[in-house]
């Protein structure tokens, strides 16, 4: 099949592309961009005029509670490879368990799935996963999900094993005995609802420790969901003195502080929990300098995980559809040029997954998301696709529409 | 954001907690209980306020004592009090806190006093019924995990105003474990909305919450300090897991820094008033001398509080 989209202005961060450039694509890959190579003959022709033409989106952290609903709603959102973190039931510590997945999402045909495994076998923290083989299934990298390595020794020898082969280590830094049975950020709101606080020093005091890990180790080093001021200036220091470390805020954290807890809003309970307002300020003006990139932290959590006391609620909110507009409300309300911010969840994520997506030069994958930036929708359970329907953001009017989608060339969502 | 405990009239529809409560309708409360406190003295002790009412005591959560209090004022307003032990039955079934709401309000109940160990467990149950068509039913907070218990406030707020009237002039220590406790943040956001001089937090690091000062409240370290020309005294319940472990090393040691010994009484107004939630800890947080002395008023607190309760229970059925 041979498409050709038109009259729509491409960015394509990675490669410094912002104009109105036609794209050409053949065989599931990108053609040419401006002109048509020779005797290119289109058989589908997509008009993108007033709508932007860029990479399909790049998530670092999709939670598929449903196979078939959240990848439609992954395409729905424009994303067109997103990685799923191993707590999964069960858990991705089997290569049958990651070839099944990977079969699974490939039969589907809709946003190419990159599974991570776990770093130790039923997340447990106490026994190495195989890692070599769930690389070989189709790990990307090893993570804990929100598990904790209670064992230090435990988890220098992970870094030291996976960084035996390359492998990339995704942490998430929280440290479990201070954040305790916390919910809230251990602040104003905590203190006021008499809920119980997880510190700052949980996040950098894991932000610490699991660089000084990966120093000593040589291990690629992910930061996942960074919440705080203190804890991304951890990061961005490392990186400063040339750590390979990256790191990633969610679009919850990117909009949200304490404050929108409200009272007792359990769909603004998130892990790391949500925090101060001068958090919230730091984690964005990290985003814009390129320290972190941006991630969905898409949780599906049904009615009844809600519909609880706060402290009770299950954490999370669905994330992949709100994963562009909420990153275009921030680059709006920040003024930050719009490549930049597709960068954001276009490239910088697929470098820091180590795949290929995310660009589209001359013989990249066509995946490619076209999208309508002015275009205001109002989000709702029957406008999501996901089956997690809680977001803080339910009701609310946001821009940025996805028009079309497409996956090696095809056309997965839109016309 | 809509206060959920208020309707569009700014009236009292729950009563969630003293966080955002007005100044006029705290008043209102205290007013009321100021005209129930005769009818208590009464050889029949009834008015007929809520006749026919149902008003069922939901304890998720058990106190034998407080949900004493709230039956004796239901009663004394002539309604028809239910005691559920919930904590033992439905939800031991499986059955979520939403179910069975749902189910009691089929009963045709009209209020429930909901004691739970989950802060912001009855703000769950207000926007139920407000979600469901059931504004009629009203939600009386009878403490939260560590959030608010609403009632206790306000009658801690009746008990200062019964003795010293004007806020504004007043100095109020609030000593102890004010991280863990709901009685201590609904005595806050109520001495705040009243005007109070000043309100000091008592009590080490360990048992203050975080960012305390932007509540409005001075903290202080040191008892001595914090005690010096007080009027009002409020001591806290230490719990007893709490007394040694990671937030306390021993209950000797607590009594030696923070008790109330009438040594550390001498150091506030000679007149200062000695309030306690209860139940006390004699030895631990209060010395027996200073509990049964004359500046204690922590009996009249109780007899209070059932006056409290009832105006709270009636103003609720009137709007």
């Amino acid at each position: 099949m041979r498409t050709q989209i038109i009259n729509g202005r491409l960015i394509d961060p990675k490669n410094g592309v912002d104009g109105t450039l036609d794209l050409f694509i053949a065989d599931g890959r990108i053609a040419a961009i401006g002109t048509p190579p020779p005797g290119f003959v289109a058989e589908r022709t997509i008009d993108a005029a007033g709508g932007i033409v860029c990479p399909g989106l790049v998530d670092l952290s999709t939670r598929l509670s449903g196979i078939e609903t959240e990848l439609a709603a992954a395409v729905a959102g424009g994303v067109t490879s997103l990685a799923c973190p191993p707590d999964t039931n069960p858990p991705l510590d089997e290569p049958g368990l990651v070839d099944r997945l990977v079969r699974r999402s490939a039969a589907l045909g809709l946003a190419r799935v990159y599974p991570i495994g776990a770093l130790t076998q039923q997340l447990g923290g106490e026994r190495l996963a195989e890692m070599h083989s769930l690389a070989r299934a189709g790990c990307i990298g090893f993570s804990q999900a929100k598990k904790p390595v209670q064992d230090r020794l435990v988890l220098l020898r992970a870094m030291q094993y996976a960084a035996t082969f390359g492998y990339a280590i995704r942490l998430q830094p929280q440290d479990y005995q201070l954040a305790a049975d916390g919910v809230a950020h251990d602040g104003e709101v905590a203190s006021r609802l008499g809920l119980a606080g997880i510190p700052v020093c949980a996040e950098t005091v894991a932000v610490s420790s699991s660089l000084e890990l990966a120093r000593a180790t040589g291990v690629r080093l992910h930061l996942a969901r960074l919440s705080s001021a203190a804890g991304i200036a951890l990061v961005r220091a490392a990186q400063a003195s040339g750590d390979k470390v990256s790191c990633d805020v969610s679009i919850h954290h990117l909009h949200l502080t304490e404050a929108d807890i409200g009272f007792f809003d359990s769909s603004a309970r998130f892990d790391p929990p949500l925090r101060a307002s001068s958090d919230r300020e730091a984690l964005r003006a990290a985003v814009a300098d390129g320290v972190a990139a941006i991630s969905s932290d898409h949780t599906p959590v049904d009615e009844d995980g809600k519909q609880l006391p706060f402290a009770e609620a299950d954490p999370g909110a669905t994330g992949l559809e709100l994963l562009l507009p909420l990153t275009l409300r921030w680059a709006n309300e920040t003024a930050t040029p719009l490549p930049t911010a597709l960068a954001r969840i276009t490239s910088d994520p697929a470098a820091i997954l180590g795949i290929s997506a995310g660009a589209l030069a001359v013989g990249d994958a066509a995946d490619i998301c076209i999208f309508d930036p002015e275009a205001r929708w109002q989000v709702s359970a029957d406008a999501l696709f996901s089956r997690g329907k809680n977001t803080p953001f339910l009701n609310q009017e946001l821009a940025g529409r996805v028009r079309t989608t497409l996956v090696g060339g095809r056309v997965v969502f839109g016309a | 954001m809509r206060n959920p405990q208020l309707n569009d009239a700014g009236e009292l529809t729950h009563l969630l907690s003293t966080d955002g409560l007005p100044r006029e309708v705290i008043t209102q409360i205290l007013d009321t209980a100021s005209s129930f406190l005769e009818i208590s003295t009464r050889d029949v002790k009834k008015v007929p306020l809520l006749r026919g009412k149902s008003v069922f005591n939901l304890f998720f959560e058990n106190s034998t004592r407080t949900r004493t209090t709230f039956e004796i004022a239901a009663k004394r307003l002539s309604a028809d009090v239910i005691n559920l032990d919930v904590s033992r039955s439905s939800t031991a079934k499986g059955e979520t806190l939403l179910d069975t709401i749902d189910n009691l309000v089929a009963m045709h109940a009209d209020m429930f006093v909901v004691r739970h160990a989950s802060s912001g467990a009855p703000y769950l149950i207000a926007e139920h019924l407000q979600r469901v068509g059931r504004d009629d039913v009203h939600v009386v907070n009878a403490g939260d995990g560590r959030h608010a218990h609403p009632t206790q406030g306000l009658l801690d707020m009746f008990t200062i105003r019964h003795y010293k009237q004007d806020f504004s002039q007043l100095t109020v220590a609030i000593v102890g474990d004010i991280l863990h406790s709901r009685v201590a943040r609904s005595d806050l956001h109520a001495l705040a909305a009243l005007g109070t001089g000043e309100v000091r937090a008592v009590g080490p690091q360990t048992l203050l919450p975080s960012a305390l000062d932007k509540m409005g409240v001075r903290v202080c370290h040191d008892l001595a300090t914090g005690l010096r020309d007080a009027d009002v005294i409020i001591m806290l319940r230490l719990q007893n897991e709490r007394m040694n472990g990671a937030l306390l090393p021993s209950a000797r040691e607590y009594f030696h820094c923070y008790g109330l010994t009438p040594a550390m009484l001498a150091l506030a107004k000679p007149d200062a008033i000695v309030m306690h939630p209860g139940p006390m800890n004699r030895g631990v947080e209060i010395d027996s001398e200073v509990a049964d002395g004359p500046q204690a008023v922590i009996l009249p607190q109780v007899t209070f509080g059932i006056a409290v309760r009832m105006a709270v229970m009636s103003i609720l059925a009137g709007n």
